[in-house]
């Protein structure tokens, strides 16, 4: 059994799994973010011309797959910040322990927080 | 009855099935080593030592790369079914045969030699280094210095497969030993050598290594200990 | 294999603009959960942020430090996937970052001076 396994919550799947997942996660969550931040601050700055502009481009996340889309990048953020804090853990403090529990404390958080949004915007 | 498919050619190949009885205590080198003296005298592979020292046996066994002389079937093989298979990340020469040359070439890059901090006369006139052996320092060497260069991590590590040239964790994992060696004299220049762009800094700090080295090491922590090192230098404005 | 010292700072001007946003992060997730509440209008966005400084200097960081992280992070994915490597990568990288500090700076500005 690996070492990541003896201090995990799960049991069975490959620790080494969890580290891939883990790493494709960040990589996406973090890619998705950096495409989304140009759309969020073109549709913040619609209000130059004018507070109508605003409100016709916030018309159009309003659709429900548009609501949908703003709830995945919720998570994604959630899960980029709690997995970021993983990382620097390991890199300033050497804790490379309950690296398992921790991938699924991300998940956790990332899923509670796109959650919370979700309940609170539909 | 074992059924096993075994990687057979080069980077062109495919996978050749045989039957090998089952045995008690049977690993998966065993497997390997009767294919070749009973059903098939021209399957190439590597060994040695047989007990987890050489590490010269390392092959991936159902898509996961393991030392095949210290991996018992019965773990690994519960159904019967095993696939064996050359390292990844590294050229196939023959069957399951990988060329280790740029595996160790990187330990060489990463600065894997050790350079006296004085010339060995020095030495000799002034006796042995006392070190201590609960020392900070010494004990950061010592939970990396048993590594047996299987090259196991190196198979397993996505950075590597993302970015080729990426020194790997066993041979950082080295530099970090040496980083932390008193008798070593390298210094700053061994940092300057594993920070560059295919460095420490490239490792994502996901744990394949860890997970999977045989010996138990965390090259992954050897890696973030460069990554502070160097760090910390570039502060000093010494890298 | 170059450029240690760039390397190394970089990794730390990464790891650092992290940190830094961490708390940034959090109000504005729980912002976000706030006043997505009421359902999103330019009056409600407007109102809020419109002539105040302290919001126009979090966001202001905020922008900046994301800028930072965003671009170091696709500087990394840039070399991985697509090989990229030396000048160019730089270039690639800092270009996206100054884009990223443009756009967020106007779009900053935007929230801040323009009235409901
Ligand atoms: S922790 Fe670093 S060296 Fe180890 S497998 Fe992951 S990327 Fe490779
Ligand atoms: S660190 Fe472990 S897995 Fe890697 S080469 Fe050394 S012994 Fe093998
Ligand atoms: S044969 Fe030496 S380690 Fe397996």
């Amino acid at each position: 059994m690996g070492r990541l396994q003896r201090f995990g919550l799960i049991g069975a799947p490959s620790a080494q799994l969890v580290a891939q997942r883990a790493a494709r996660l960040q990589r996406h969550s973090g890619l998705a973010l950096a495409v989304f931040l140009p759309l969020h601050f073109w549709l913040l700055a619609q209000s130059l011309k004018g507070s109508g502009a605003l409100d016709y481009a916030l018309a159009w996340t309003r659709p429900a797959p548009v609501r949908l889309a703003e709830v995945v990048l919720v998570s994604a953020l959630a899960f980029h910040v709690a997995g970021g804090i993983r990382l620097m853990l390991i890199e300033f403090f050497a804790c490379h322990e309950f690296q398992k529990n921790l991938f699924v404390i991300s998940c956790g958080f990332a899923t509670a927080a796109g959650l919370l949004f979700a309940l609170n915007d539909f | 009855m074992l059924d096993v498919a075994v990687w057979r050619g080069t980077t062109e190949g495919s996978f050749e099935h045989f039957d090998v009885p089952r045995s008690d205590s049977q690993t998966v080198l065993d497997v390997v080593t009767y294919i070749q003296r009973h059903l098939d005298t021209t399957l190439a592979y590597r060994f040695s030592c047989r007990v987890g020292v050489c590490g010269s046996c390392a092959m991936k066994v159902n898509g996961v790369a393991r030392w095949t002389c210290r991996t018992h079937v019965s773990s690994v093989a519960g159904d019967g079914h095993l696939e064996i298979a050359p390292l990844d990340h590294l050229p196939r020469l023959r069957d399951l045969v990988c060329d280790m040359t740029p595996f160790f070439e990187k330990w060489t890059r990463a600065g894997g030699a050790f350079v006296p901090f004085e010339p060995p006369e020095t030495t000799v006139k002034r006796g042995f280094a006392a070190i201590d052996p609960l020392s900070q320092k010494r004990l950061e060497a010592e939970a990396g210095i048993e590594c047996i260069g299987c090259g196991v991590c190196y198979s397993e590590c996505d950075t590597v497969g993302r970015l080729p040239e990426y020194l790997g964790p066993a041979a950082l994992n080295r530099a970090w030993t040496l980083t932390n060696d008193e008798r070593d004299g390298r210094g700053a220049s061994r940092l300057r050598a594993v920070a560059g762009d295919a460095g420490c800094h490239s490792c994502h700090t996901q744990m394949s290594c860890s997970e999977r080295c045989p010996k138990r090491l965390t090259p992954a922590a050897s890696i973030a200990g460069l990554k502070r090192a160097s760090a910390l230098a570039a502060l000093r404005g010494k890298l | 294999m170059t450029h240690p010292s760039r390397e190394t700072w970089l990794w730390l001007i990464h790891r650092g603009s992290a940190v830094a946003m961490l708390p940034f992060v959090a109000g504005h997730l729980i912002l976000m959960m706030l006043t997505v509440r009421s359902g999103l209008s330019a009056a409600d966005i407007l109102g809020r942020t419109q002539g105040s400084v302290s919001l126009v200097a979090y966001y202001g960081f905020f922008v900046l430090f994301v800028s930072v992280h965003a671009a170091l992070g696709l500087r990394t994915e840039l070399a991985e996937k697509l090989g990229w490597r030396g000048n160019r990568l730089d270039l690639a990288a800092a270009t996206m970052g100054l884009l990223l500090l443009a756009t967020g700076g106007r779009a900053v500005w935007a929230v801040y001076s323009v009235s409901a």
